[in-house]
């Protein structure tokens, strides 16, 4: 009895051993997958930070104003000003496109006395 | 320890002579000494429990301390090779809407560690032919020299140049990394931004420092480890900020102006919105302060914050406001403008004779100095100080600049009755472009205190009430009468009603007195002026039109058509939508009535 009990715990001992070296590894694994990703982080966040700043440099005012002379011909913009607000009642409502193919079909609803025969042929 | 013996002879012999059984007295003493060893055992026994429970206790106590400290903290991975603890991080400045003024970008520097040199004067040679700047014999004697083994060569490099150096093929030259602060939009905002150098630098990293400006304003700030990740956004709009720049640029070339300067603010909430002094500068190529001339004609100085001038007749707005908030007088009340008005040896002149008399409203619409004088007189030192101090006049304008602090306005050293006089229209007391657009916006909001601010505000500023909303509605009819009728005729601009006050100051020479053929022309105006939203300044240092057959020097020529220009530009991309001058003109008679 006494000779199993010291059986086992050898056994465990040597079980919890390799169970710790093996966990030992895959920890130092983990920080170099870490600090991998964290360099590639670094290195993608310096990427857009540069993006960023190419794209803030391109946009700046000084050099849209040029790109505005230089397209003068082809795009014609000029400053804002007052002139160009609008009254809403300027603004044209869409045009209602009605249907005209009733070869099918069609559901209608209402009250059959408001259908009159001319409404019946419109377009 | 002395054994007690099992049978001591005394006892067994009395024993027996009482007849006793002396084998009770071994029997008994065995018991006692029996007894006495238990004893000793058990505390042994005790005491090595105590002491191992202790010991346990303490393994515990300090496996929760570490567990509970672990909970508690922050946390945070390590970061690999991070060893020095220079940081060059700082957070980004933002425009109002999240466009980029100012940003860090990844770059290199360049030094050399000697002892690791292949051939230290073919290095120095090479160098020498990728920047020009450097003495190749100079260099090879520093890069021969035992004593030194580290050297700075460059602060920071382009890929080009890296790549060149890096062609040279020599192991002891090195690249640190560096973070470079870049202003994308070059001149823009340049008073404003100010401008960053390196602070203490390592091999790793390099602090970026602000030197000027927000940058130095906010330098803790945008270095807070903590805050680093969130940009700082500012109340400027770089459109707006562009266009205004554009403008006054043009209006200062054509009118040969040798400075000029425009603060646009939001009269709600006090948010300087555009922000330009002229001449201006790069702040990614910071020029060195100027060691010769006058400081406040280098581009460095920012002529809206620090430059404290006598701005003359814009002023006058705030002496008919007291006026009209202490009920001394009506825009309808007659003033006695018969001229010149002498005070001891002083005369106040008008710029021409307007009459023996002028209602309070068309004093300021033809801009009398007499008139103000004698509207201002009766009212005293005393109460024109409290006035002006409320609206800020009398302290350095609170704004997120680190110039701001050091200059401060230029009072009489003796507040006199003619200082009251003087000061009623601006002369006699300095006052910067940014405090006048804050007197403005808190003059003309409904009268309360505005603090300009450089910080994009969520909500309009609660400021004390300073005038009352009827003196500031009276205030705004007078300003858009001044545009209207007046002397600022060339700030009517289609679509939207501008109110305004010139203001056209002879400038004080160097030798005391005024110059008479320098003029500091400004140009006061609110728009739209029926419910005024934004209030502009335009200063014009020197400025003259030279299309007449002699040069006009006062604001209503110089100023105002510049700061029309603005306006117009401006005001469509500030979301105002234009209005008609009789929409206006009905809005001011309704609120009268």
């Amino acid at each position: 009895m006494r000779s199993l009990l010291y059986f086992l715990t050898a056994l465990a001992v040597i079980g919890l051993a390799a169970w710790a070296y093996r966990e030992n590894h895959l920890t130092q694994q983990a920080m170099n997958e870490r600090g991998a990703l964290q360099r590639e982080v670094e290195n993608l966040g310096n990427a857009i930070t540069i993006q960023r700043t190419e794209w803030a440099y391109l946009n700046r005012p000084d050099r849209l104003r040029e790109l505005v002379d230089v397209n003068f011909e082809r795009l014609r913009l000029v400053p804002m000003t007052a002139d160009h607000f609008g009254e809403i009642g300027q603004v044209a409502y869409p045009l209602q496109v009605l249907r005209s193919d009733y070869s099918t079909a069609v559901e209608v609803f209402g009250d059959l006395q408001d259908l009159s025969p001319q409404q019946e042929d419109a377009p | 320890m002395i054994r007690t013996p099992l049978r001591p002879l005394a006892r067994v012999l009395k024993a027996r002579e009482t007849g006793e059984n002396p084998d009770h007295i071994e029997q008994e003493n065995r018991r006692l000494r029996l007894e006495n060893m238990r004893d000793a055992a058990r505390s042994q026994a005790e005491g090595r429990l105590l002491t191992l429970a202790l010991l346990f206790l303490c393994g515990f106590v300090l496996l929760g301390a570490r567990m509970g400290l672990l909970a508690a903290t922050e946390p945070l991975e390590l970061r690999v090779g991070m060893v020095e603890d220079i940081s060059s991080a700082r957070a980004d400045i933002l425009d109002r809407d999240g466009r980029v003024l100012a940003t860090n970008l990844p770059t290199h520097a360049l030094y050399a560690e000697t002892r690791r040199m292949v051939d230290p004067v073919r290095a120095a040679h090479e160098l020498a032919r990728i920047f020009p700047d450097i003495d190749a014999d100079r260099m090879a004697a520093r890069f021969s020299d035992p004593q030194r083994r580290f050297i700075w060569i460059r602060a920071q490099l382009s890929p080009e140049q890296q790549q060149a150096v890096h062609d040279i093929g020599e192991p002891g030259l090195l690249f640190g990394p560096r973070d470079m602060r870049v202003y994308p939009n070059g001149r823009m905002a340049a008073h404003v931004l100010g401008g960053a150098r390196f602070g203490q630098q390592g091999v790793r990293a390099a602090e970026l420092l602000g030197v000027a400006g927000a940058e130095l304003f906010f330098d803790a700030r945008l270095r807070d480890p903590e805050q680093v990740n969130a940009p700082l956004h500012l109340s400027l709009d770089l459109t707006v900020q562009a266009t205004v720049t554009e403008v006054l640029e043009g209006g200062m070339h054509m009118l040969n102006a040798k400075g000029a300067s425009a603060v646009l603010m939001d009269v709600y909430t006090g948010e300087v919105i555009s922000l330009v002094s002229l001449p201006d500068f790069d702040p990614n190529l910071r020029p060195a302060p100027p060691t010769e001339g006058e400081p406040a004609d280098s581009p460095l100085f920012n002529r809206a914050v620090q430059g404290y001038y006598e701005l003359g007749s814009v002023m006058k707005s705030f002496a008919v406001a007291q006026a009209l908030d202490a009920g001394a007088v009506t825009p309808q009340s007659i003033i006695d403008t018969r001229g010149p008005l002498t005070w001891g040896r002083f005369r106040i002149n008008d710029f021409r004779n307007y009459g023996p008399q002028l209602s309070v409203k068309d004093v300021m619409v033809k801009s009398s100095n007499i008139g103000t004088a004698r509207i201002m007189q009766p009212i005293g030192a005393e109460a024109q100080q409290d006035f002006l101090r409320k609206f800020g006049f009398l302290d350095p304008a609170p704004i997120e600049l680190a110039e701001a602090a050091r200059a401060r306005p230029l009072l009489p050293e003796r507040w006199s009755d003619l200082s009251v006089m003087t000061i009623s229209y601006g002369h006699g007391m300095s006052t910067s472009p940014l405090a006048l657009a804050a007197g403005y916006a808190s003059l003309i909001n409904g009268g309360r205190k505005v603090t300009p601010t450089l910080l994009r505000q969520d909500s309009v500023q609660a400021g004390a009430q300073i005038i009352s909303a009827q003196t500031s509605q009276q205030m705004r009819l007078m300003l858009h009468q001044v545009v209207q009728e007046g002397t600022a005729s060339f700030a009517r601009i289609p679509g939207y009603p501008v109110g305004g006050k010139t203001g056209s100051a002879d400038k004080p020479g160097p030798r005391g007195g005024y110059m008479k053929d320098a003029v500091l022309a400004t140009f006061a105006s609110v728009f739209p002026s029926h419910d005024p939203r934004y209030v502009l300044i335009v200063t014009l240092d020197e400025g003259a039109d030279t299309t007449g057959p002699e040069p006009r020097r006062t604001a209503g020529w110089t100023a105002v058509p510049v700061s029309a220009e603005i306006t117009r530009r401006v005001a469509p991309l500030l979301d105002i939508r234009p209005v008609r001058l009789e929409a206006a003109n009905a809005a001011f008679e309704a609120a009268v009535q």
